[in-house]
């Protein structure tokens, strides 16, 4: 999903250069950005630095705003503006954000996941903060290539075809791991839970139990009940075409020997 | 008695669950609470449901089943899933991910 950036300053484009790096094409290449933003770099005073997000939508226009940032994006127009400090970390929040709204839309999510293409098929690994995602990135092998330690991008593989199944993409937004993934896509094998533990296996996860665990760390944020409801809605699409399982693992690379 | 048109559901493996659109609450309902939720209709009385449905299924005395009834309608009603009221209510769709609008 081509995303454009605009701003006027030097320093923070450099800033963005260097951590979106792998993922930049030229400024005149002619593919339509699907997400264009303005940055206004602005000293602001924030009423709460440390506020929550929040997403809302009226009028056709959706409001984003945390401790750090206020943005505005028109998904008519595809177009907006955010107004934040030169912190790289407000424009990842808000680039992420906008990518739950339009996934949304299109049968996918952001997930809470690590993930890595291995044989060419990929491989979601998903948990909350210290369930392994870093870990199980840093043990992978040298045939697998990392998409995320942290944030899976996950959207059907064809939205005509009820019967197609999911594409995971690489992502630039990191976790602990701090390594940026490859910017390459491959069709997802296997969604695995982690969780750690004495030995290395797999396994079921009861249909149920799957739902609701995916649902648990799908990243949604908006306030809105159409959006709600379709992610709720593409979380079992997912798991009625994707087999879940529970991936105990050993903090050592033989755990990559059940992956693939 | 009514479903809730704000509310996302599906049935997995038999089992039922039920997003709120308002806050992404996930609610997993009890095979009772299921039996009330499929059942809401909008126009069908809850003390048939209970004759109809719930005393078969459980074999318990239908007093006992209407008030045990009675009180998970309107815990359900407090989480926004049901709707209920002495009179009919139209029966809106409720979002299922699919065309029919029915809880699956």
């Amino acid at each position: 999903m081509p995303v454009r950036v605009n701003t006027s300053d030097p320093a923070f484009l450099c800033t963005l250069q260097d951590r979106y790096s792998g993922f930049l094409t030229s400024a005149d290449s002619s593919e339509r950005a699907e997400i264009e933003f303005d940055v206004d770099l602005t000293p602001i005073t924030f009423a709460d630095p440390a506020a929550d997000v929040r997403v809302t939508h009226r009028l056709g226009r959706w409001s984003l705003q945390r401790g750090d940032f206020l943005a505005e994006w028109e998904p008519a127009s595809r177009r907006g503006r955010i107004r934040q400090t030169a912190n790289p970390y407000s424009i990842d929040a808000v680039l992420r954000i906008v990518h739950t709204l339009v996934l949304a839309r299109r049968g996918g999510f952001l997930l809470h996941s690590a993930s890595a293409i291995r044989n060419g098929k990929a491989f979601l690994f998903a948990g909350v903060s210290g369930a392994g995602k870093t870990t199980i990135s840093r043990l992978a092998p040298p045939d697998a290539t990392l998409l995320t330690d942290e944030i899976s991008y996950v959207r059907r593989t064809d939205v005509r075809n009820r019967d197609a199944g999911y594409t995971a993409f690489g992502t630039p937004f990191t976790g602990e791991l701090a390594k940026l993934g490859e910017n390459v896509s491959a069709p997802i094998a296997a969604l695995y839970l982690l969780a750690q533990g004495p030995e290395n296996r797999i396994d079921p996860v009861a249909p149920g139990d799957a739902a609701r665990s995916l649902l648990a760390n799908v990243l949604f944020f908006a306030e809105d009940e159409e959006l709600v409801q379709s992610t709720f809605h593409s979380a079992f699409e997912f798991v009625s075409r994707v087999p879940v399982s529970r991936l105990t693992f050993v903090p050592d690379a033989r755990v990559w020997d059940l992956i693939g | 008695m009514a479903r809730n048109p704000r509310v996302a559901a599906r049935s997995l493996d038999g089992e039922m669950m039920i997003m709120s659109g308002r806050d992404s609450t996930l609610f997993t309902l009890n095979k009772t609470a299921t039996i009330l939720w499929q059942s809401a209709d909008g126009t069908t009385p809850l003390d048939e449901i209970v004759e109809h449905r719930i005393v078969p299924e459980f074999e318990v005395g239908k007093a006992e089943a209407l008030q045990d009834a009675e009180a998970l309608a309107r815990d359900l009603a407090s989480h926004e899933i049901l709707q209920i009221s002495e009179e009919p209510i139209p029966q809106q769709s409720v979002s299922s991910g699919d065309a029919a609008g029915d809880a699956r």
